[in-house]
């Protein structure tokens, strides 16, 4: 559907509901917001190889390791590490200052390597397994102790239940995937329906104003009830189950970081590289350069006072396996960037890679505890009290003293 | 104003109205129900314990010989590897739509319900392959046969079924004085004992302390899963009497397992197991806040039987207050892609022979981003019952959608002014029936019913 189509739509819509004093078109009312500053999370879901996305290649060990992994020469940042060639389009921004990395990071989980514990330890901010860190996430439990902290302030994009925001304080989501495909009368129609029921209506004028926000996502007249546009819909729903396209997540996050929501997260999947790495690491990391592109690109002047934090369960083994990939393994990287973090260079505390100092003789050994680098990105940001983030949002964690990640 | 008992029982004690499905006339026939050979179960079986190991053992060994043959692997073997993951990714499909086709197409829509209730109230998410391919095993095994029997053979079957075993860490957990323990040194896991009590029992107000979890724990040490399924091995288990509940189980002779059926025994009749198994129960057909009475006269009834179910199940179906009007629920997603095929009147072959794309285009896919994602309940404690959890923008966004498609897909001979009449009947408001009647095209119109408050509470 052309601009002007959509445009003619949406007046008569609006014209249509003004004169039915429609509930369900009105804006949302948005919230408060305690600080202008703009939060992303993107979790790595798979064990994203750091090593192979900011790779050490000034030793010369690392080729021996890795001797189809690392056969194509990344660019260099600075005479030691260099970039995957497969995140080139970042090189601006990390010469802008506005990427940077921290490297031999990892959350506390040890010795087991599974996908799920790890995740579930990565976004609950645990420092343990067990059924209690189900519960809450840590970006929820941080919400907790910001005052007046509201519903839409914080986004979940996409259509998953992600524990890194599930707890008690409310938050709002929203798939880019959803859609509210009715025509004019049918909406109308449907409105009509939820008036006497306040959760359904609540909930449906929300929808439509979101999916109306969504220019080529969004309503849509479906006049034309033809094979092919049952077709499409089809295919729609079908599509909504794979993983949705990074630069669709992030234009929609960028939407609403833009007006009033100030913290946004999602996740992108990938990274679990078994198998010929140099193929498949390629499309994770396209999606991730995509990702922060859009973001950039779509948050406009809003930029610089933004911070996107990307972090990984854990890092994969130092050595490439029998199949050209990469093993669960332990120490792993986090990517920052964003106009507010002090970008352009690489943070933590280097172990190396000689055999002695892998960890358990086979992974990057974890130097620092990645949640003590997103814990003082939260205080920078919000003035959160260094007790209330070492015990409520990361228990157990020790955030010593500031890395410094923040301008 | 208060529905017709037919209406009342088709919704909120089954999957809603279905042509040709017979009415319930009163409480005895919605019970009546579960007498008898489970016939949904049997028009769509699916495999046994032995036939999915088979399924895993033959995927590990394809995989470990083409990791072996490294890159000399031939094409024989590569498409060896190919069969073996495409009969593994099958059979977690297949049992998929088994308990779609059921609910869809059977007449014992309480039965049904039953079925999702208990798997519910002893979630397991299975994570890998192994406990995904067994995971329909303990529905058809565990679940099935024993929800309208003792609540004690529910219990033995269900939390000690190796998919709830490996879920929930049990063969991690050694008696740190039994022989295995010594040896390795390795210790207890909590994660079962809580559970059953947490969870699968007491509930979480229920009478018991961290000390009886620990106790409860030690116990329970001895159970393992090995490949020919649950076992109780001496060997990993804490030697010594164990004191839950103020009894002690046990002695200090050689563990054995019928220590630990006493105390399932002993728990499966305790009051505080049959006040939150009544109020469980309760919330989940009748109200998200249910009257206290109705959960008094289930509990009762429950104990009175000696945990039996079906008196558990008859205290609600004979209570008032299980009949009053309709509305205090939102179906959750499975239920609502359930009844909507069932209103819409798919066929017995088009459901059977829906395949795994189908299985997964038409139904699995769209709940999930209704939030409901099989297999992949957010924890032990199962699905939110809350209607707020379910009726968000994102879902409701695609239940509608889900709605536009089927609509077109299925209704195609279906009128919705007759539509609004047979999927609801009496339950339909009046402003829905105008609004069916108003609709620019057929499938808005059916789209309208099925995204209805109406259609969507219960």
């Amino acid at each position: 559907m052309d601009r002007s189509r959509r445009k003619f739509l949406s007046k008569t819509l609006a014209f249509a509901c003004s004169a039915a004093a429609s509930p369900l078109l009105t804006p949302m009312t948005l919230a408060s917001v305690p600080s202008d500053k703009r939060l992303v999370v993107i979790i790595l879901r798979g064990g994203m190889d750091g090593l192979d996305l900011l790779r050490p290649s000034g030793d010369p060990l690392l080729v021996g390791y890795r001797p189809t992994i690392s056969a194509r020469m990344g660019e260099d940042l600075n005479g030691y590490f260099s970039l995957h060639p497969s995140l080139s389009g970042l090189l601006p921004m990390w010469q802008a200052g506005e990427l940077g990395f921290v490297h031999a990071v990892s959350t506390p989980y040890r010795n087991k390597r599974s996908h799920f514990d790890g995740q579930d330890i990565l976004e609950s901010g645990s420092d343990h397994t067990g059924a209690d860190t189900r519960d809450s996430g840590w970006l929820n439990r941080m919400l907790g102790l910001i005052p007046d902290a509201q519903k839409e302030l914080v986004f979940s994009v996409g259509r998953e239940n992600m524990l890194l925001l599930r707890g008690d304080q409310p938050v709002s989501s929203w798939s880019p995937a959803g859609r509210m495909d009715m025509s004019p009368q049918g909406q109308l129609l449907l409105e009509a329906i939820y008036a006497k029921d306040p959760l359904f209506s609540e909930a449906g004028q929300a929808a439509i104003s979101l999916a109306g926000q969504l220019g080529g996502q969004g309503m849509m007249a479906t006049e034309d009830t033809g094979q092919d546009s049952m077709q499409m819909m089809v295919q729609n729903i079908a599509k909504a189950g794979r993983r949705q396209k990074a630069e669709a997540l992030a234009r929609f996050a960028a939407g609403r970081l833009r007006s009033d929501t100030r913290i946004a997260a999602f996740s992108l999947g990938g990274w679990d590289t078994h198998l010929k790495q140099h193929n498949t690491l390629r499309k994770a990391l396209g999606q991730l350069q995509s990702a922060l592109l859009t973001l950039k690109a779509e948050l406009g002047p809003v930029w610089q006072k933004t911070a996107v934090v990307c972090m990984t369960e854990f890092g994969r083994t130092v050595r490439e396996n029998g199949s050209g990939g990469t093993d669960h393994g332990t120490g792993g990287a986090m990517v920052l960037a964003g106009g507010a973090v002090r970008g352009g260079r690489v943070y933590g505390d280097w172990p190396g890679i000689a055999e002695p100092d892998l960890f358990a003789g086979r992974d990057l050994l974890p130097t620092d505890d990645v949640r003590r680098y997103a814990a003082w990105i939260l205080r920078g940001f919000y003035g959160l009290e260094r007790a209330g983030l070492e015990r409520t949002v990361f228990p157990g964690l020790d955030m010593a003293r500031d890395p410094g990640l923040l301008l | 104003m208060v529905q017709s008992f037919e209406t009342l029982a088709a919704i909120r004690f089954g999957y809603g109205f279905k042509k040709g499905a017979p009415d319930m006339r009163d409480a005895g026939q919605v019970l009546a129900q579960l007498r008898g050979a489970d016939v949904a179960m049997a028009a769509f079986p699916t495999p046994d314990y032995t036939e999915r190991r088979g399924v895993y053992t033959h995927y590990r060994e394809q995989v470990r010989r083409a990791k072996k043959a490294g890159k000399k692997a031939d094409r024989a073997l590569r498409l060896d590897v190919q069969r073996a993951k495409r009969a593994r990714k099958h059979l977690v499909v297949r049992d998929i739509h088994a308990r779609f086709a059921r609910a869809i197409l059977s007449d014992t829509g309480f039965r049904e319900r039953l079925a999702i209730f208990w798997s519910d109230h002893f979630t397991v998410a299975p994570k890998g392959q192994w406990p995904q391919i067994l995971y329909g095993d303990m529905m058809d095994a565990a679940i099935r046969p024993h929800l309208a029997g003792n609540f004690l053979d529910l219990l033995l079957a269900a939390a000690l079924h190796p998919s709830m075993l490996i879920y929930l860490d049990q063969p991690k957990s050694y008696g740190p004085n039994s022989p295995r323990g010594l040896r390795s040194d390795k210790g207890l896991n909590e994660n079962l004992a809580r559970e059953l009590l947490e969870l699968h029992t007491m509930g979480v107000d229920g009478g018991y302390g961290q000390n009886d979890v620990r106790q409860l724990a030690e116990l329970l040490t001895g159970i393992v899963t090995t490949d020919q399924g649950m076992e109780f091995h001496e060997k990993q288990a804490e030697p010594g009497p164990e004191t839950v509940l103020g009894k002690p189980y046990g002695s200090d002779a050689e563990p054995r397992f019928s220590d630990i059926r006493e105390f399932f025994y002993d728990i499966s009749r305790h009051p505080d197991t049959a006040r939150n198994l009544a109020r469980k129960l309760a919330v989940h057909f009748v109200a998200d806040d249910p009257p206290e009475d109705l959960v008094r006269a289930m509990q009762q009834a429950y104990l009175d039987s000696g945990a039996e179910l079906t008196a558990l199940y008859e205290a609600m179906l004979e209570h008032p207050a299980s009949w009053g009007a309709l509305g205090g629920k939102v179906k959750q997603p499975f239920g609502f892609v359930v009844s909507g095929l069932r209103a819409l009147d798919v066929s017995r072959d088009t459901v059977a022979n829906m395949g795994i794309s189908g299985t997964r285009r038409m139904m699995s896919i769209p709940m999930a981003a209704m939030g409901q994602s099989m297999l992949r309940a957010p924890g032990p404690n199962g699905w939110p019952e809350e209607a707020e959890a379910w009726i968000t923008p994102q879902g409701i966004a695609a239940r509608l959608q889900w709605a536009l498609v089927v609509s077109a897909v299925y209704g195609a001979e279906l009128d919705p002014r007759e539509f609004v009449q047979t999927s609801l009947r009496d339950a339909a408001g009046k402003t829905l029936i105008l609004a069916a009647g108003a609709a620019e095209n057929r499938n808005e119109g059916l789209a309208l019913v099925l995204s209805s408050p109406e259609f969507n509470r219960r």
